[in-house]
């Protein structure tokens, strides 16, 4: 019953031998100890367990870990990249995207992979998109807000390529 | 929630999988997309001792008009299905049914062959694909079977899949010139089971309905065929009386319960609404008012 499986989480793969009946999301806090993804409902109907499983958005509530065996799993700890917050994180945080705060690992992975495909949504869309997942303290005119400021954020990085690093004063001494 | 224990395959073959079927025989399910056997698996309602993925099974995946049909393979999730320009441009009743599935997140796993063998008559495409005389090819070491779905769907939650027979794709017959469908569902919320839903066909031969399909969902033990009306329909023009009527009679073979959702008159009288809407749909797409 149980079952040796090599899951992948934020690049970093995690080996284990598990029950076949442990939850994706169980796997993730407890195996991995990632606990910025969270359980919600448990139901299949909140999304704050959403992580991306090969780049496609999906409840880990409701996927076994065993069959993400061999998957790429991204979280919401794999966002922030060299100390620097991911536009999504951004978004949340100049829009005032969360109130408790709970919902909202879910809402920015689903947005993540949104966004990829539609680099210049509309409210309407973005509001379709994040239909999936519920937000308790009804934030969502601040939530689409967010995911519009990252959208635009996203699309100015990619029209002006960052510059090279800015050399420190330290390093200009050298 | 932590669903009883199991052991789990991941078989690489249709073969491999009929021995495990064959060898865990009454004890064995067949895990799809798993948007709804593992929520039934968390609330113990179902505790299979083995579970078959399907997922690393090859062929399952094809979605493609092929000799008359549009094939859709067992395990071509519903946001496949959604996105394929095909079905937005030819089959729109089943576009809007597979947009309506569940939420966004869940169609990124759930698959239409789960979708149809979990045989739930709250499920969106049993009813949409009735209208549309789909077929079910099911695949065991015996051979291949073809039935209709009408067929297939024998009750709440069981179909008529013999034990060593694996669910491999659905076929729907291409439309005919001049053929339009929709799919129109209520529903609280999005997430939510329909508290009602209707899929319509309609084919117009100089202006006559030739054929017509109607399906009903959550309304009775499974996906219900509205056969009285759409026997109703063919032949005759299918004006604002003779859609009114239709309607009445499709809400009339619905057997509805009285439920959270409100009492089964109300269903009924749901019924009766969507189903002329879901027409007047299906017969402005046929007469080339955009899409099919």
């Amino acid at each position: 019953m149980t079952q040796h499986v090599t899951i992948t989480i934020n690049g970093q793969p995690f080996e284990a031998d598990i029950e076949s009946r442990l939850l994706l999301v169980h796997f993730i806090r407890e195996v991995a100890n990632l606990t910025g993804t969270h359980i919600g409902c448990d139901t299949t109907s909140c999304g704050a367990c959403t992580v991306l499983v090969n780049g496609t958005p999906a409840k880990s509530c409701t996927l076994f870990a065993v069959q993400a065996d061999g998957a790429e799993i991204s979280t919401v700890e794999g966002l922030e990249q060299g100390g620097k917050l991911h536009p999504i994180q951004e978004g949340f945080f100049e829009e005032h995207g969360l109130q408790c705060g709970f919902c909202t690992p879910g809402m920015m992975m689903t947005s993540v992979a949104f966004l990829k495909d539609h680099p210049n949504p509309t409210d309407e869309e973005i509001r379709r998109a994040i239909s999936g997942n519920l937000c308790r303290c009804t934030g969502y005119v601040n939530i689409v807000k967010s995911i519009q400021y990252a959208a635009k954020k996203m699309r100015d990085d990619q029209a002006a390529p960052t510059p090279a690093p800015a050399v420190t004063e330290a390093e200009a001494v050298r | 929630m932590i669903p009883d224990n199991f052991t789990y395959f991941a078989p690489n073959s249709l073969p491999e999988v009929w021995d495990l079927l064959r060898q865990h025989e009454g004890d064995a399910k067949i895990l799809a997309g798993g948007q709804s056997l593992i929520p039934l698996m968390k609330l113990r309602l179902a505790s299979p001792a083995y579970l078959i993925d399907l997922r690393n099974v090859p062929g399952l995946t094809t979605l493609e008009e092929h000799d008359g049909s549009l094939v859709i393979g067992a395990m071509v999730r519903e946001s496949h299905l959604e996105q394929s320009p095909l079905i937005q441009a030819r089959y729109l009743g089943i576009y809007e049914a597979s947009s309506v599935v569940a939420d966004p997140l869940v169609r990124n796993f759930a698959t239409v062959g789960g979708n149809v063998a979990h045989a739930d008559p709250a499920n969106d495409h049993p009813a949409m694909l009735l209208a549309m005389g789909a077929h079910i090819t099911a695949q065991s070491p015996r051979g291949t079977r073809t039935m209709s779905l009408d067929d297939f769907l024998v009750d709440t939650m069981e179909t008529a899949l013999r034990p060593d027979e694996v669910l491999t794709d659905i076929r729907v017959p291409r439309p005919l010139p001049h053929t339009g469908s929709a799919y129109i569902k209520l529903e609280r919320k999005v997430g939510d089971y329909a508290i009602a839903a209707v899929g319509t066909m309609i084919t117009l031969d100089g202006g006559v309905c030739s054929r017509a399909g109607i399906g009903l969902t959550n309304v009775g033990p499974t996906a219900i065929r509205a056969r009285q009306a759409e026997a109703y329909l063919v032949g005759k023009q299918p004006d604002e009386a003779t859609v009114r009527e239709a309607a009445r009679l499709a809400a009339a073979a619905a057997e509805p319960v009285t439920d959270l959702h409100g009492p089964a008159e109300y269903k009924r009288s749901v019924l009766r609404t969507l189903t002329a809407r879901a027409l007047r749909l299906a017969v402005q797409r046929a007469q080339g008012g955009g899409g099919q």
